[in-house]
């Protein structure tokens, strides 16, 4: 091979070396989900209390991880079901939320999260009844939950009966089995807060941690609070 | 150091470095520890962070003098021996080079006496309780008066604290992915997001995990133990200022490590009262669907279910009330 041959070939080679790093770097330094952001800000007038609707699914059904238990939320301008937990909203405004739970339930790891914290007037409602204790031991028990802990925010979601026909696959319909559970939050001063469940609630890893436990847009996400 | 050799006309290099030293070190140590000492971290809000000040102002008064000493040979070998200087000799090698006994000994002896009285001083600060705060494992080394009497009472669910009793508060650290949370089994073993304890009291915290491994760093309080499942780690300290603290988890626990902090306040001894029984009366209900309180519990291992329980019956530490040989099996 002439000596320009072997000179390409080596400068090839090189180039896709390079490439191949930098490939693998970029693989690892690009979070696995994308993350957009669903805007609430807007849907209402200012100050005004925002609506914000999630379903909670046994497992999501497509993506990267169909059989992983997660939250959807409600697109608040095309009411379509969007898999993102990361949600922006209005500082200082009271956030009703409705959570559509379609997941079984069982006892709680760590009873103190039953108890309703955090909310407008320390109470949430489970299909219209008020309440603020929820006894996971009992019923259906609890099949995750809705808190933010920087706000002090937990609410307990009650699960749905393991034997009904328990939606397979999100999004569900409102015709499986579902509880409805309501409650208002007041949001603080703009910045960034976390949510999650803290359920540990993902079926076949290690006492549920892992999983969909501690990936993001699943069962936490990001509260962006913009003034 | 060969001075004697290095300029025969200035015999006097060892004597000049020595007070030169000894001013330097003086004035630097007083500034040090009257400016700068009482505003080093983590401050002087409870007995283990004096302490753990204390103790790093101590280290660092010894400390100074030995890297005074450093900068100033080396400033003084490159004014006095620069190798511009007339007179001055061949820096490797020749006469200067040879070893000089007197030198090697009081170099030796210095350093010597320096480790041993930094190995004093840190085996004093051991046996007085200084490290209290860092967590001693479920068989404390030091431990307050009062403190096995507290924990057996509160493990046998008979506990009981009141203001100016000098009684100790066990409370309990609770780590799960990603928050805290406190349970007081001196009253009725509730638990609740906020860790609110009284000044002027010793405080004993009992620092377990529900799932992976955390650790509890109430900093301004100098408390730092991990939260390791089904172990219970204790630490103590008192608190000395009213206030409030930040607390951080400080092992990297999941995908929310960085947000499992929340903020804690040490308040009078009669509003820490009213709190405790305020928050004891609004979470009763709750409180009745806790496990019994135990230093530890074990979660249920079927992954995505499953309560937490109470790691072994009520049991004190043991019947003679010392630590440990008794710890519940889980």
């Amino acid at each position: 091979m002439s000596m320009g041959g072997r000179l390409a070939t080596v400068l090839g080679l090189f180039l896709v070396a390079v490439g191949l790093v930098v490939w693998g770097v970029a693989t690892l330094l690009t979070p696995g989900v994308p993350g957009g952001v669903v805007n609430f800000t807007n849907t209402q007038a200012a100050g005004q209390p925002v609506n914000l609707t999630v379903q909670t699914v046994g497992a999501i059904g497509f993506g990267s991880h169909p059989t992983w238990v997660s939250y959807l939320v409600k697109d608040p301008r095309t009411g379509q079901w969007i898999h993102d937990t990361s949600w922006k909203l209005p500082a200082n405004t009271v956030i009703n939320m409705t959570v559509l739970q379609f997941d079984s339930g069982s006892p709680l790891r760590n009873q103190e999260w039953g108890q309703v914290q955090g909310t407008v007037n320390g109470a949430a409602t489970l299909n219209g009844k008020s309440f603020s204790v929820y006894n996971s031991n009992t019923g259906n028990g609890v099949g995750h939950t809705f808190a933010i802990p920087q706000l002090n925010v937990s609410v307990p979601l009650v699960g749905v009966n393991s034997n009904a026909n328990v939606c397979g696959a999100g999004p569900c319909q409102l015709s499986s089995p579902h509880n409805v559970e309501t409650f208002s939050f007041k949001t603080p001063g703009p910045g960034t807060y976390n949510w999650q469940c803290f359920v540990p609630c993902a079926l076949g890893y290690l006492f549920g941690n892992g999983g969909a436990m501690s990936t993001q847009n699943y069962m936490g996400g990001e509260l962006e609070v913009v003034g | 150091m060969t001075w004697e050799n290095s300029d025969t006309t200035d015999p006097h290099h060892l004597r000049r470095i020595t007070v030169i030293w000894l001013v330097l070190s003086i004035v630097l140590d007083l500034l040090y520890w009257f400016l700068v000492g009482p505003h080093v971290p983590p401050g002087r809000m409870t007995s283990t962070a004096k302490a753990d000040q204390f103790d790093f102002n101590v280290l660092f008064v010894i400390a100074l003098p030995v890297l005074v000493g450093i900068w100033e040979y080396m400033a003084y070998s490159i004014f006095a021996w620069g190798s511009k200087r007339k007179g001055v000799p061949e820096p490797v090698g020749g006469p200067t080079a040879a070893g000089n006994k007197k030198t090697e000994v009081t170099w030796i002896v210095i350093t010597s006496v320096v480790v041993l009285l930094l190995a004093a001083f840190g085996t004093f600060s051991v046996v007085t309780g200084h490290g209290s705060g860092g967590g001693e494992g479920p068989n404390p080394l030091w431990s307050p008066a009062g403190s096995v009497k507290a924990e057996t009472a509160a493990l046998a669910g008979t506990g009981s604290w009141a203001p100016n009793t000098g009684a100790v508060l066990p409370v309990q650290v609770i780590g799960q992915q990603w928050k805290w949370t406190y349970r007081y089994p001196t009253f009725g073993g509730f638990e609740s997001s906020q860790l609110v304890v009284p000044n002027n009291t010793e405080i004993e915290f009992n620092v377990t995990s529900l799932d992976v491994i955390h650790s509890f760093w109430a900093y301004q309080l100098e408390v730092k133990a991990d939260a390791n499942p089904q172990q219970n780690n204790v630490a103590f300290t008192k608190t000395e200022q009213l206030g409030p603290f930040v607390v951080r988890c400080s092992e990297l626990c999941g995908i929310w490590h960085g947000a499992m902090f929340n903020y804690g306040k040490v308040v009078s001894q009669s509003a820490f009262m009213t709190w405790a029984n305020q928050t004891e009366t609004a979470n009763a209900a709750n409180t009745s669907n806790l496990p019994p309180f135990a230093w530890t519990y074990v979660p249920d291992a079927n992954g995505a279910s499953g309560g937490y329980y109470p790691d072994g019956k009520l049991t004190p530490y043991s019947t003679v009330e010392t630590y440990g040989s008794k710890q519940p099996g889980s």
